[in-house]
């Protein structure tokens, strides 16, 4: 189906199920314990060998000699995997270093040995076996070091430097200025799952169960590292214990645990220790931002300038942290920038909200700076500044844009007028307080995406697709859509997920997932419902599908009756055909936070966070509340603790477990609500759904900042605001 | 983890017998601590002798009207204690502050004790520790500090003792019951329990080989209001960054230890003395000496500022 002209009323319409707070479908096999995650797979591989990952010791050089004798002698090893031994590898197209390193080596940890053994004990302990030499090149891993010498970065859709007018004159006109420049540090997924794969042979095709969110994507990257045909990789993500985008693209478990089974000649399981996640996998890159604001003194921003550094490993690609400048707030002249350097450092690449996440986090705060310049509430302020076009592009509107009604509804419902304008007016007990707020925004790209759908003689719809859910409700929104569509209650929906042998979908990603892959099955369901009309001999424009019956005039039959002489298999997939290049297609919201601060220690403590959000068509309430409040979880993570700390003489994340990489714990996020405004976009899908799971990370951190400036008076412009950074200005004790 | 022999011990002294007659043994209780390091060969016992069985883990009043707190009494049940709880309240309230519900029900007093640094580098076996591997040079000068020890270190570890625990059971002047190996008991005071790094960071206490904590024990009830504020990055589940045990009397006067500052619980006599006269002078001078990092300069004022709430809580 191509989706080319606005959506018109369709079944999802009805919202008997689509648009229901609803449990998830999968959620009895996960509090049972009994979801067939990808290191859990006994009953597939029963005879699995156990793979252990031996990390490069150092960031940048050569291993001179690697000395496997004792490790090879060591009880219970089948199978020792190196760069030497493993045959010609290729390089997965969306990798930027190898995941076998040697003898070159790319960064720290990188995988440059795996030992296969009978039991995980024997391997982990002989990986320590292993006797290695290094070569230690110079390395280059201080981002403000290397800031200079960055270059422009950027690709078609997403060009290094945007003009529009003539910022340098405006800004330098402009009655109210303001020249600041932010951080944000390198921060890690830090998944509950770790990467993990199983891997087992058949002569020369390849089973692989592993824990990833882009399946078809990643059935190409075996192959091109194997050097094998894509038909001949079979690739299962049925469960995903979180991804954030850490699991878009195959990893060393993956690649060493089918070279592990290759060369031990059975199935082998690999499971990356924790301590390796961190710099052997992929990490939202560190940035340097300065923004540049300008406007009249009604606070009209008359000029706009965003500048962005990031570093990455040669061949790599920049934080788009200036992307959200281009569109969020009006402005006739704009001047943004992304410069790239190269780093040592382990790859960067995307996590959730790439790009916005840490772009929101300095733009929101220079928002809030500059509304306090102009003696302006911080949400007023951004509504003066709304606008209904693409700033850069004013012929091209937003399919819907409602953000001054995110910001009105969230002021209202979080009290934002007892908010003092003033800083370090309330204090309650040992606590300084105080109120912030900040805009969020995300793009809602859309991909094409394919589903297969199957009606058997119960009636019973089973939905094939490899789109994956990696936690975020997956399977219960596509339950909901085949149940809507076909007219079937939901335990009359099956839905499989996450195999490669099913039509390829949008996967998990960007938070195209599930307004695409819904999407998809709405197609693949269109098609399965001109079969069933076809079958019952029924005129497809006229009949309905409601109550598990297909009514046509006054004719009214059982689903199941059109799948008695056969099953029905329909498969389609939606392919979207350039609306969203008409508009831009994007997500909106607002974010409120009250922190307390104490006076004598500076330990910042969040009370209550609300967001709102205009994200077109809610698919399930309740999984798109949990997502957000997921987000803004880790959003307050990204404002008060989470750092990946560079060891800028040795090359690597220092932090590189879960005790010294702090995230949010329960006691740290104790009140926490969602608002969804109602909103339909029928340039997005025929869903007329659009993404959440990352809107709701989008611009947290500021809104944490700027009540953290609230509440004390400091502005600290370097993430993440940890007490250090507020002490000194903190008041006399006692 | 390197593949270790197992016994269980029958009898403390026959457990530091045990101990003393097996280069390379290691006592496990709890396990902890023990077990993440042998995982990733920080650890690498060749033997465990495990002292679960030991019956240590009671809690006695003692002639004096202290307490004798077995070795191996969980750090759930210690805080949970009735007497802990109304007569050396600062105990309960550090080892609440301390860990996860789940860890406090398996580790135990002894082992507490005898947490190892959490040091980055410590934990990074391709990184050179001191304290890891004796001479091979400390990557955390010069590196990433930010949690280390502003005082008490050397040139060769800055590395802190994580516990808290430790820090309210030196402001409350416990001492340490041991075994060795031949039956010879003794009674050490927490003062002289932990060493200071020197130029051997990997000998961490005074405990000779074999040498088995039986018990550490309280003496009759200081008094006062018992504080412990631990300050630190996020709400629970977090090292300290600055931690402050102080035991407050009517007139002023206390006792006050610190966490995370140094390689033991910091705590000076002559400090505490200045307590009437604020949180100024006693810093001034338990500080004295400090050699912070520029990552960890702040934990000066901040340990300052600490014991200041304190004190102006406890005059209410």
């Amino acid at each position: 189906m191509k989706f080319d002209t606005p959506a018109t009323t369709n079944p999802i319409d009805r919202l008997k199920i689509v648009g229901r707070p609803t449990d998830r479908i999968d959620g009895p096999l996960k509090t049972t314990g009994t979801a067939p995650y990808a290191y859990e797979r006994h009953d597939v591989a029963p005879d699995a060998a156990y793979g252990h990952v031996l990390g490069s010791a150092i960031a940048k050089g050569r291993i001179a000699s690697m000395d496997l004798t004792a490790a090879r002698a060591a009880p219970g090893v089948l199978a020792i995997v190196t760069a030497e031994n493993a045959g010609k590898l290729g390089k997965g197209e969306y990798n930027t270093a190898t995941l076998l390193g040697g003898p070159e080596i790319e960064h720290y940890h990188q995988a440059v040995a795996l030992v296969v053994a009978e039991t995980f004990e024997q391997a982990r302990d002989a990986v320590e076996m292993i006797e290695v030499e290094y070569g230690r090149a110079e390395g280059a891993y201080d981002l403000a070091a290397a800031r200079d010498a960055a270059k422009p970065s950027g690709k078609d859709d997403e060009p290094a430097d945007s003009r529009v007018g003539d910022f340098d004159s405006a800004f330098a006109a402009a009655a109210v200025r303001l020249d600041a420049t932010y951080t944000t540090p390198d921060q890690s997924h830090a998944m509950m799952e770790p990467h993990a794969s199983i891997a087992a042979w058949q002569g020369d095709r390849l089973s692989l169960w592993t824990s990833n969110q882009m399946v078809a994507w990643s059935v190409g990257d075996m192959a091109k590292t194997l050097g094998i045909a894509k038909e001949k990789v079979h690739l299962m993500s049925p469960y995903v214990g979180g991804g954030f985008g850490g699991k878009l693209w195959v990893r060393a478990d993956a690649v060493l645990a089918a070279l592990g089974a290759r060369a031990a000649k059975r199935p082998v399981k690999v499971a990356l220790q924790r301590p390796l996640m961190i710099n052997n996998t992929t990490h939202r890159p560190a940035t340097i931002q300065r923004i540049r604001l300008g406007a009249d003194r009604d606070g009209r921003l008359t000029a706009i300038g965003h500048d962005s550094w990031s570093g990455d490993l040669p061949g790599g690609k920049p934080e788009t942290a200036i992307l959200q400048t281009r569109l969020l707030y009006a402005g006739a002249n704009r001047l943004t920038r992304q410069r790239l350097a190269e780093l040592d450092l382990p790859e960067g690449n995307s996590m959730r909200a790439p790009g916005e996440t840490p772009g929101m986090m300095a733009l929101e705060i220079a928002m809030d700076e500059m509304a306090e310049k102009l003696g302006l509430d911080p949400v007023e302020f951004r509504i003066r500044n709304d606008t209904q076009v693409d700033p850069e592009q004013p012929k091209r509107p937003f399919s819907q844009r409602q953000l001054t009604e995110c910001l009105r509804t969230g002021a209202a419902r979080f009290g934002w007028a007892r908010r003092k304008p003033q800083p370090r007016q309330v204090r309650d007990g040992r606590w300084l307080v105080g109120l912030g707020m900040a805009a969020a925004y995300r793009g809602s790209p859309v991909v094409k995406s394919g589903a297969r759908v199957r009606l058997d003689a119960k009636g019973i719809v089973t939905v094939e697709t490899d789109m994956t859910d990696i936690g975020t409700g997956s399977y219960t929104i596509i339950a909901q859509t085949a149940a809507e569509m076909m007219g079937v209650p939901l335990d009359k929906v099956v839905v499989r997920l996450g195999d490669s042998a099913f039509p390829v979908s949008s996967g998990s990603g960007g938070q195209f997932g599930g307004n695409s892959s819904t999407a998809g099955v709405y197609a693949a369901c269109v098609k399965l419902r001109e079969a069933v009309t076809a079958r019952l001999g029924l005129n497809a424009a006229a009949a309905e599908f409601i109550d598990g019956q297909v009514r046509s005039g006054d004719r009214a039959i059982a689903l199941a009756d059109a799948a008695r002489a056969g099953e029905l298999v329909a498969e389609d997939e939606i392919e979207f055909g350039g609306l969203d290049k008409k508009a831009q297609l994007s997500t909106f919201g607002g974010h409120f936070v009250e922190v307390a601060v104490d006076a004598a220690t500076a330990e910042v403590r969040i009370r209550r966070m609300l967001a709102v959000c205009a994200s077109g068509r809610i698919l399930n309430p309740k999984s798109a509340r949990s997502q957000v409040i997921g987000a803004m979880t880790m959003g307050a993570g990204a404002a008060l603790m989470e750092d990946l700390v560079v060891d800028k003489r040795h090359g690597f994340f220092v932090n590189h477990d879960l005790a010294s990489y702090e995230v949010p714990v329960h006691a740290d996020i104790p009140h926490q609500e969602v608002i969804f405004l109602d909103e339909t976009d029928p340039m997005s899908s025929p869903m007329k759904a659009k993404g959440v799971g990352e809107l709701g990370i989008c611009g947290v951190a500021a809104a944490v900042a700027n009540a953290i400036y609230n509440a004390t008076g400091v502005r600290v412009r370097d993430y993440p605001i940890t007490l250090d950074k507020l002490l000194e200005k903190m008041p006399d004790v006692g | 983890m390197k593949p270790f022999t197992y016994e269980r011990a029958a009898s403390p002294t026959e457990a530091a017998t045990a101990a003393a007659r097996q280069p390379g043994a290691r006592f496990i209780a709890g396990g902890t601590n023990l077990l993440d390091l042998m995982k990733l060969q920080i650890e690498t016992p060749a033997h465990l002798i495990d002292v679960n069985g030991l019956g240590l883990d009671r809690i006695e009043e003692t002639q004096e009207g202290g307490l004798r707190i077995g070795a191996l009494v969980r750090n759930t049940d210690l805080a949970a204690d009735a007497r802990v709880r109304r007569d050396h309240a600062v105990l309960s309230r550090a080892l609440l502050a301390g860990a996860s519900g789940q860890l406090r029900n398996r580790a135990t007093t002894a082992g507490n004790l005898l947490q190892r640094t959490r040091c980055p580098y410590f934990y990074d076996t391709n990184m050179a520790c001191n304290k890891r591997r004796s001479g091979s040079g400390c990557s955390a000068l010069g590196g990433y500090s930010r949690q280390l020890a502003v005082v008490g270190g050397s040139d060769a570890c800055i590395a802190t003792h994580p516990s808290d625990m430790a820090v309210a059971m030196r402001v409350l002047d416990a001492t340490v019951e041991t075994v060795k190996p031949q039956g010879a008991t003794r009674t050490i005071p927490i003062a002289d329990f932990h060493r200071l790094p020197g130029d051997t960071p990997e000998i961490e206490t005074v405990l000779e080989p074999g040498e088995l904590i039986t018990a550490v024990t309280l003496p009759k009830p200081a008094g006062g209001a018992h504080h412990y504020r631990k300050v630190r990055d996020r709400a629970s589940y977090a090292f300290a960054l600055v931690s402050v045990a102080a035991i407050v009397q009517p007139d002023g006067s206390g006792r006050v230890a610190l966490g995370g500052v140094a390689p033991k619980p910091w705590r000076s006599e002559e400090a505490e003395a200045d307590m009437p006269r604020g949180a100024r002078p006693v810093m001034a001078k338990l500080l004295a000496g400090a050699k912070p990092t520029e990552e960890n300069k702040f934990k000066l004022p901040l340990a300052e500022r600490a014991l200041a709430a304190v004190l102006a809580e406890a005059k209410g």
